[in-house]
């Protein structure tokens, strides 16, 4: 029983050990710029923890083995050891907190300031169950929401509640697709019409959640074009699962010429 | 002496007769108990039978089941809330505290019955009731509710934001504010108990390590699920009153303007997550004690450090109140709070890792017997050392960035909370049935039920882990319509027939349970030569628990294999003398 | 290292440590060895003071979990509006603190009469007054609730009347709890319970009263200064 005990154990941790390391299931390939340090710091700590799981599980594994009662003998009589025990606390401190002070730039970076002057800034509205994204056109500003006139049914100006009585809105350019410029910095402005919602681009490493009566504002750098998912991940209704959008990363001049057409077509 | 004199003298403890008072509404501690562990048992049947709805959904989402129907994405929320509140609430909170707790504690300290047996017996049936609401929550109209059994508002607070967010939220509200007063109770009790009712001999430093877990998380309790009344009594005005507690203005609900001014959706996650920290510590915590009190009886070796342990649970309990914002990383909480409550989480890792040193010390140069309640302590330890690793990811909002609300979230809490914590259970339950049936459980059985679920419960909540680094989220009740998550299904589909398989296991774990209190070996009174007060009593144990005898303590709980005694256990009140060491 | 001598009695030792065996002679005809978890008169008192302190813990967290949200819903949005005080209230109060001492008095002669002689019914009409007054107390915030509606304030007209309603009706329904505390009280002196059980139940409905007295206090200075 003992034997089939370490069988076991080791086994499993082995086994699992091999599936986080391996590259059968993995993070999103990356696609924004402070995401590798984040990157980075995850296989930091999968080091780390992984250290500590074997060296746990397989110590288990061997002592209820190694010591299983074979009869004859006792066991050794005591009741700890001070040493020991002061020891591998202040080991344990120094790894845990350690590896949380080592994000700390990381976390900072990201989060204790905003978007820069030039980012583009975009609006995101969430609500049951789509998104919509809205950028400020040719005059920079953007127009003024009535939450309580929003009416999907009548196109997506109407869907966040546009005020088209306001001059700044008139130029106001909303889609159901995020379009955005490889390299440059992004401001997206969060707001929710409903309940609250998650903006989450994970091959971005971006994700915040959208609350009702506030405005939370989010940055980062797309790096490399293509098509990224957008996937609601805070439970917002029986429609979450399908909360989906694109975001569609292009070349900046392909994103001039995408938004060009978009001021075009308001203007006809 | 006279009757009355053994009235006033041992608390008005003569033995009830007539099956009413002997069963149903009881006041002894040891009946009390088992109500209780029975119901928990009711509600972790209740909580499987949905989460195996969940998972066989996930992998066969057009089937359509006997009786059920096809489930929609609205059932598929409703289970999963269900799901988690039932079993947070009514399994992980009731059975290992106030089951074993209740049957346990009072013996252990070498009391009679709890200080308050009347008030014991009313947290019970309050409990009871509680559940029976909660249970009433599925069959009303609109059904049970929808917005996870963290219940965040505005979703939670307006009506119209789903199905089931109707008379079906407000019953799960009225349950758990029912559940609140119970275990406030029950909190009462036990810290009275530890505090006024130990034996001539009983120090604090002598108690058994599951003394210890009762007691602490009585006083997690007693802190933390007044604020979770308070939250609840918030979200009823909201959703029924026209107050804005929660809810802010300008909101639009399926084209419909909602009415509600200035209220915070934050509040309501600072108030639950102030009890719901501490809450997952009250789950896992009596179920530490238990490992630990397993390890040492079947290594044949006192604990490793126990006054280290003890000073870890305090640990964890301080900490415990201090990390509530580790929820709320991504919830538009300060980034430099979230910085502040990330430094105390990873804090908090330091004395559940002292934990895991000190059971692995203990089995260290012991003479380990594999019976069926070590395999499941020894469980314990794997699992939580499986379920803790991945805590430190979390901890650091930097990672919580891509791990928030994904499925690595989800192997996290269920290896702790939905594994080890039930391993907690199991072994509780193997190593103390024979004091409480007098026999003994079948333990070729015993070890089939182990190996499937250790192996099973590995194979579901391991996977999950992959799931989430691959950036699947959590809650949803659909897979088809996010195409990062095709190449996940498999994966997904092993979990399903795991679950199958580690669900269909504990049948045999049922089984064992009620045909061993018929059909069982007789058990003797110490049939694992255990140390701790309730195995010097008899099997099962008298009414008063003595049978009139009053215990004296002389050791501490975890003498075993002491050199030059004659056995190789020395029970806590046994009259030698062990020279200090 | 530990060894194991003859048989010694440690009960010097052990009367050191551990839990409370009855700090008093024990009375005639206890049985068994002396020591253990004492049920003497003085030690159920004890344990029941004991326990109304325990569970008075969660009732404080209530109360501050009502305060954050009070400070914290105050301090968004802007649309808090102070809502005036009805004048009753500062009458209730009075006979609230009156009742306090009503119920002191109770409490001192039902709890400080020698055990075994019985301490008569004196403790009785101080419950009686306690009562009243404490139905005073509730009907004046039930008034007070019904001034308030006169101008139009209910809970859901503005953050600050929510609390208020919301504040002041939780502590009447503490209150009641200690209103039926109170009438358990009156009930075990008029079924002629035992002196030892009155002792116990008027102390402990005495302190809960107080208990709720300070609350109140507490509640009207929140409303008052942090209105």
């Amino acid at each position: 029983m003992g034997l089939a005990l370490l069988f076991a154990i080791w086994l499993i941790t082995l086994v699992s050990s091999y599936f986080f390391y391996s590259d059968t299931w993995q993070m999103l390939p990356l696609a924004s710029v402070h995401g590798s340090a984040i990157d980075q710091q995850m296989r930091l700590t999968m080091v780390l923890m992984g250290v500590v799981f074997l060296a746990a599980q397989l110590g288990l594994g061997l002592f209820v083995w190694k010591y299983r009662d074979r009869g004859t003998g006792s066991a050794t009589y005591f009741h700890g050891h001070t040493g020991l025990e002061w020891t591998w606390t202040v080991l344990t401190a120094i790894l845990f907190v350690g590896l949380n002070l080592m994000g700390y730039n990381v976390w900072a970076a990201n989060r204790f300031q905003g978007a820069s002057p030039g980012a583009l800034q975009v609006e995101v509205t969430a609500v049951q169950f789509a998104w919509y994204f809205r950028y400020a056109g040719p005059d920079g500003k953007f127009g003024r929401i009535q939450p309580l006139q929003a009416d999907a049914s009548q196109g997506n100006e109407a869907a966040i509640g546009l005020d088209q009585t306001d001059p700044a809105s008139q130029d106001d350019i909303v889609t159901t697709v995020l379009v955005l410029p490889e390299n440059q910095e992004v401001d997206a402005l969060l707001r929710a019409q409903d309940v609250i919602h998650n903006f989450n681009v994970p091959a971005m490493r971006v994700k915040q959640d959208v609350v009702p009566g506030l405005l939370i504002h989010t940055h980062f750098i797309p790096s490399k074009a293509g098509e990224y998912e957008l996937a609601c991940a805070e439970l917002c209704g029986l429609g979450h699962y399908k909360m989906t959008a694109m975001v569609k990363v292009v070349s900046r001049e392909d994103f001039e010429k995408w938004m060009a057409e978009r001021v075009a077509e308001k203007q006809q | 002496m006279s009757e009355a004199h053994v009235e006033t003298a041992v608390h008005a403890h003569t033995a009830p007769t007539g099956f009413i008072r002997k069963y149903i509404f009881s006041l002894d501690h040891k009946v009390i108990g088992l109500q209780y562990y029975f119901l928990a048992l009711v509600a972790v049947f209740v909580g499987i039978f949905l989460s195996l709805l969940m998972r066989i959904h996930l992998m066969w989402p057009t089937a359509s089941l006997p009786w059920i129907g096809e489930i929609k994405p609205e059932t598929y929320l409703t289970l999963l809330t269900m799901h988690g509140t039932i079993m947070v609430f009514f399994v992980l909170t009731t059975a290992p505290q106030s089951g074993f707790g209740n049957y346990v504690l009072p013996i252990q300290i070498g009391a009679p019955d709890m200080a308050f047996p009347v008030l014991n017996m009313l947290s019970f049936w309050i409990t009871f009731l509680s559940f029976a609401v909660m249970l009433a929550a599925f069959f009303v109209e609109g059904g049970a509710p929808l917005s996870g059994w963290t219940q965040y508002p505005p979703l939670s607070a307006i009506p119209s934001a789903g199905p089931g967010q109707g008379l079906g939220m407000d019953l799960w509200i009225i349950s758990i504010a029912l559940f609140c007063a119970a275990s406030l109770m029950g909190a009462l009790n036990f810290i009275t108990t530890v505090l006024d009712l130990r034996a001539r001999g009983m120090s604090l430093m002598r108690m058994p390590l599951t003394c210890w877990t009762w007691f602490v998380t009585a006083m997690l309790a007693l802190l933390a699920f007044g604020v979770l009344a308070a939250a609840g009594i918030l979200l009823l005005l909201d959703r029924n009153a026209g107050t804005s507690f929660f809810v802010p203005g300008g909101l639009m609900v399926t084209g419909v303007p909602i009415k509600h001014q200035g209220g915070s959706p934050l509040l309501w996650q600072h108030l639950f997550w102030f009890f719901g920290h501490p809450e997952v510590y009250i789950a896992i915590l009596p179920g530490m004690g238990v490992a630990s009190q397993v390890l040492s009886t079947f290594s044949r070796k006192p604990i490793f450090g126990y006054k280290a342990m003890v000073y870890a649970i305090l640990a964890i309990a301080v900490l415990g109140f201090l990390v509530w914002g580790h929820h709320m990383f991504m919830s538009g909480l300060s980034p430099y709070s979230a910085f502040a409550f990330s430094v105390l989480t990873m804090a908090i890792g330091v004395p559940s890792a002292i934990k895991t040193f000190n059971w692995l010390g203990t089995i260290w140069r012991g003479r380990v017997r594999l019976a069926s309640p070590m395999l499941f302590a020894i469980g314990f330890v794997s699992l939580f050392v499986s379920g803790g690793l991945s805590g430190p990811f979390l901890a650091q909002p930097v990672l919580d960035i891509y791990l928030h609300d994904s499925y690595f979230v989800v192997a996290h809490f269920h290896l702790i909370m939905g594994v080890a914590a039930i391993f907690g259970i199991f072994a509780g339950t193997y190593y103390w049935f024979p004091k409480m049936f007098g026999r003994m459980m079948h333990e070729g059985w015993a070890k089939a039920h182990f190996w499937l679920t250790f192996v099973g419960t590995y194979a579901i909540f391991m996977p999950m882990h992959y799931l989430g680094m691959a950036g699947h989220p959590r809650r949803y009740s659909e897979l088809t319509q996010v195409k990062f998550l095709e190449p996940l299904m498999s994966l997904q589909h092993f979990i399903t027939i795991a679950a199958i398989i580690t669900i269909a296991a504990q049948f045999i774990f049922v089984f064992n349970l009620f045909w061993s209190m018929l059909k069982g070996k007789k058990a003797s009174d110490n049939p694992w030569e255990a140390t701790t007060l309730e195995w010097t009593t008899s099997t099962p144990p008298p009414h008063d628990n003595f049978g009139g005898r009053v215990p004296v303590v002389r050791h501490g709980p975890y003498e075993y294999s002491v050199p030059g005694a004659p056995r190789d256990y020395t029970m806590q009140d046994e009259e030698v003398e062990i020279a200090k060491h | 290292m530990a060894t194991l001598t003859q048989p010694v009695a440690a009960d010097e030792r052990e009367a050191q440590l551990g839990g409370r065996g009855p700090d008093i002679a024990p009375p005639p005809h206890r049985g068994g060895e002396s020591g253990g978890p004492g049920f003497t008169e003085s030690d159920r008192l004890r344990r029941y003071r004991i326990g109304l302190a325990v569970g008075l813990a969660p009732v404080v967290m209530f109360f501050v979990a009502f305060t954050s949200a009070y400070i914290v819903r105050q301090g968004l949005g802007g649309d808090w509006r102070s809502t005036v005080l009805p004048p009753i209230l500062w009458v209730n109060t009075v006979i609230l603190l009156a009742s306090s001492f009503t119920v002191e008095q109770a409490r001192r002669r039902a709890v400080l009469v020698d055990v075994g002689r019985d301490g008569k019914d004196r403790g009785l009409p101080w419950l009686g007054v306690t009562l009243i007054l404490g139905l005073g107390f509730l009907t004046g915030q039930w008034m007070a609730w019904g001034q308030l509606a006169a101008q139009g304030v209910y809970v859901s007209t503005n953050p600050s009347s929510s609390f208020l309603y919301l504040l002041t009706g939780s502590h009447a329904l503490h209150l009641g709890g200690g209103i039926l505390a109170l009438l358990y009280a009156a009930a075990a002196f008029v079924f002629g319970r035992p002196a030892a059980t009155r002792r116990i139940v008027v102390d402990v409905a005495a302190w809960y009263w107080h208990f709720m007295d300070a609350l109140w206090i507490y509640i009207l200075a929140l409303l008052y200064f942090a209105g």
